[in-house]
């Protein structure tokens, strides 16, 4: 065969799988984003960070039982801690977290679960999950904020009982 | 023509060339100069960094000249490693490629003298917050956070400098084509005139967000400012700066490397279209540096991973081209076989050898983009170890190290001087290769622990215990790395100052087994490219952007280190 054309056979035998691939992991994200529901944040809406102790539901931040089972956990991140600090609920709860900043940026990532968030004075973040497995997890800031941002970690505790409570 | 000659012993018209380019060549010697400065600084302190994790502190130490500590290291490791070092290596070196493949010196040498003043004035203006720790903002700089105005106006001056070089290049293919009506554009010059055009593209945003935003608010012009507006802006520039970064070691890889391989570039046509969608698809894609914020809606981000996919094939092109390449380099030295090929290609070669184990990280490296990618799944890692770990493998490794296995031929060819010790050289990539080989992979394992980046883990009130065990071996990649750096330079300052004084070596431009005559002339004509790559920015962007400003909020800055 004219080695011109067995070069652009090999060219196409790459090129397909190279569509192909990629097009195939991004049917599986969508799958997984949009009916698994393993979701991103999104827009969820703003907030005057000045405000924050007048404005719901940040002027009362803490964990709260909507239903059974199925809590919300309002979340106030500064430097350079998180309040609440600890969180406490019991295995199997599904629990949806508000978090806003009164400072500068910062994050909110829960150690073994997909909760994985930028945190902006000014927006609201949200994200929703459930904690099957009992244990301590802890909470990292991971966004540098300033001079002690490696101080601000928080800390979810899963408990194998049925009762819950939140701290602070 | 340029692109027909091979590498070797010089000859006459060599040296002859080289005077006709004694301009060119200097300016490109200088960036070089402050790009490696700025890389050694810079690369100290991401040693102190790996030390710190284990509790060896050597900050207090320096405390009497830098008091900022961790984050004012981290902050200068940033800055200087893939900001500065980068863009000043990127000028020099496209400058010394565009003209060289064209044949023809910068069309004006005032203004490239001026591209070189700017930046480097820029870097000066810059560098003095920053050392005085008034702009422990990290690279990044996300306001809130609030900087000296001196940082935020040095560095827009740092990147309108680098715009000069556009306007030489854009003169100077007019000049060459006026002489060469209907030939091909060299790959080489086309290939840095793209990244360039790319380049100014994508400065747009951050430009935009320096100078509406971060400057007027420094100086305290305006109340606050509104910190998504910011981060879309920035990682508007911040996505395609990566490419930024990348393009030009794909140009050596594209254009040097089959050369040095011994053999020639598989294809021009494809190398031509796998820029040409960098130039595309570069910018529409920032979004997916902000998965995990608020204030933007999934369905933006979800089209952003989408075209970030899109992003990732014209990478794959260029993996399939340059492993074709060396396979032929390979076969034409000997090499038979489907794999073996690989033991005839020259390892003993420093500039050789340097750049392919670049290309060898950066396959994993590449990998992992796609992971990030990965909408949903970036949940694992994102702002964690893991996405260090991955972009010490990119710019730290298929950058950093390609750039210095460049300067193994360009350092002696610039100076008609010798390489001091190849053997040294070859040491130098391979403990490289390594000291990065096990740092990154274990910074990888440490993200997936969670551990976040940007951090100073040695100073935490509790360690997490799945990481503790692992942390030494993060300081043992660094020092590896460090003494990998210790060879490079004591290699490259003894072959400046000492080396044999030898006749310059030749440019080894690689000439293509399927040259530029396979493909379709449209390649070659920027226009219609430039009209879909603005069509695609203005779709992927405008919606969102017009909502964000819309809504702005003036949150007031702070410094808070």
């Amino acid at each position: 065969m004219n080695r011109k054309y067995l070069g652009y056979l090999f060219e196409i035998a790459w090129i397909l799988p190279s569509v192909a691939v990629p097009i195939a992991f991004l049917v599986a994200i969508v799958i997984t984003a949009f009916a698994v529901g393993i979701a991103v944040p999104g827009n969820v809406g703003r907030v005057d960070p000045k405000a924050l102790s007048t404005t719901a539901p940040f002027d009362q931040p803490g964990l709260r039982e909507l239903a059974s089972g199925r809590y919300e956990a309002v979340v106030i991140a500064q430097l350079f801690n998180f309040t609440p600090g600890e969180i406490e609920i019991p295995a199997g709860s599904k629990v949806t977290f508000i978090v806003t900043s009164r400072d500068v940026i910062h994050g909110y990532k829960i150690e073994k679960s997909p909760i994985n968030m930028m945190v902006v004075p000014g927006q609201i973040s949200r994200m929703t999950t459930t904690f099957d497995t009992p244990g301590e997890y802890y909470i990292y800031c991971h966004e540098y904020c300033g001079a002690g941002h490696h101080l601000m970690v928080g800390k979810l505790i899963v408990t194998p009982a049925k009762t819950a409570s939140a701290n602070r | 023509m340029a692109t027909a000659r091979v590498s070797g012993v010089s000859v006459a018209a060599e040296r002859a060339e080289v005077g006709v380019f004694a301009t060119e060549y200097r300016l490109t010697g200088l960036n070089l100069l402050i790009a490696f400065i700025a890389l050694a600084i810079g690369g100290l302190f991401g040693v102190m960094q790996a030390l710190q994790y284990n509790g060896i502190d050597l900050y207090k130490p320096i405390s009497p000249i830098l008091r900022g500590g961790y984050y004012q290291g981290l902050a200068l490791h940033g800055v200087l490693n893939v900001l500065v070092f980068t863009t000043f290596f990127i000028i020099g070196w496209l400058t010394f490629v565009t003209s060289r493949s064209l044949g023809i010196p910068l069309a004006s040498r005032a203004l490239g003298w001026t591209t070189f003043g700017v930046m480097t004035g820029g870097l000066l203006i810059a560098a003095l917050p920053l050392l005085l720790n008034n702009a422990t903002v990290l690279f990044t700089f996300y306001p809130p956070l609030k900087a000296d105005p001196l940082f935020y106006i040095g560095l827009t001056l740092v990147v309108v400098g680098t715009w000069l070089l556009l306007i030489n290049q854009v003169m100077m293919l007019r000049r060459w084509r006026a002489a060469n009506p209907a030939a091909r554009i060299p790959l080489p010059a086309f290939m840095a005139i793209v990244t360039m055009t790319m380049w100014v593209i994508c400065t747009f945003g951050v430009a935009t967000e320096m100078l509406f935003l971060l400057i007027p608010w420094s100086l305290g012009l305006v109340p606050g400012t509104d910190p998504v507006l910011a981060r879309t802006l920035f990682w508007f520039t911040g996505h395609p700066i990566v490419y930024f970064w990348l393009l030009p070691a794909y140009i050596s890889w594209y254009n040097f490397v089959p050369q040095q391989a011994g053999g020639r570039l598989f294809s021009d046509p494809m190398a031509r279209v796998s820029f040409i969608l960098f130039l595309v698809l570069s910018t529409p894609i920032g979004m997916h540096h902000q998965y995990t914020d608020p204030g933007i809606s999934e369905i933006w981000k979800l089209v952003h991973a989408i075209f970030t996919f899109g992003v990732f094939f014209p990478s794959l092109l260029t993996f399939f081209n340059v492993v074709a390449s060396l396979e032929n380099g390979g076969r034409a030295r000997g090499g038979k076989g489907w794999l073996v090929w690989v033991f005839n290609l020259p390892w003993r070669e420093p500039s050789f050898t340097t750049q392919v184990l670049a290309m060898i990280l950066f396959a994993f490296g590449g990998a992992g983009g796609l992971i990030n990618a990965s909408y949903n799944i970036n949940l694992v890692v994102h702002n964690t170890s893991w996405i260090s770990g991955h972009f010490h493998l990119t710019v730290g490794t298929a950058v950093t190290l390609s750039f210095m296995g460049i300067t193994y031929w360009l350092a002696p060819h610039l100076t008609g001087r010798k390489l001091w010790s190849p053997t040294m050289a070859l040491v130098q990539a391979w403990t490289w290769f390594v000291g990065m080989g096990i740092f990154s992979h274990w910074m990888h394992t440490l993200g997936l622990l969670s551990m976040p980046r940007r951090t100073a883990i040695g100073a935490m009130r509790e360690l997490h215990p799945e990481w503790e065990p692992l942390l030494p071996i993060i300081a043992i990649g660094a020092l590896i790395m460090f003494v990998s750096a210790i060879l490079y330079y004591l290699n490259m300052v003894l072959t400046i100052t000492a080396g044999k004084k030898d006749a310059v070596p030749m440019v080894p431009f690689a000439r293509a087994v399927s040259g530029p005559e396979d493909g379709p002339r449209v390649l070659d004509n920027f226009k219609p490219w430039l009209v879909i790559a603005f069509a695609l920015i203005v779709i992927n962007y405008t919606p969102t952007l017009i909502r964000l400003v819309s809504e702005m909020q003036f949150i007031p800055g702070l410094r808070s280190w």
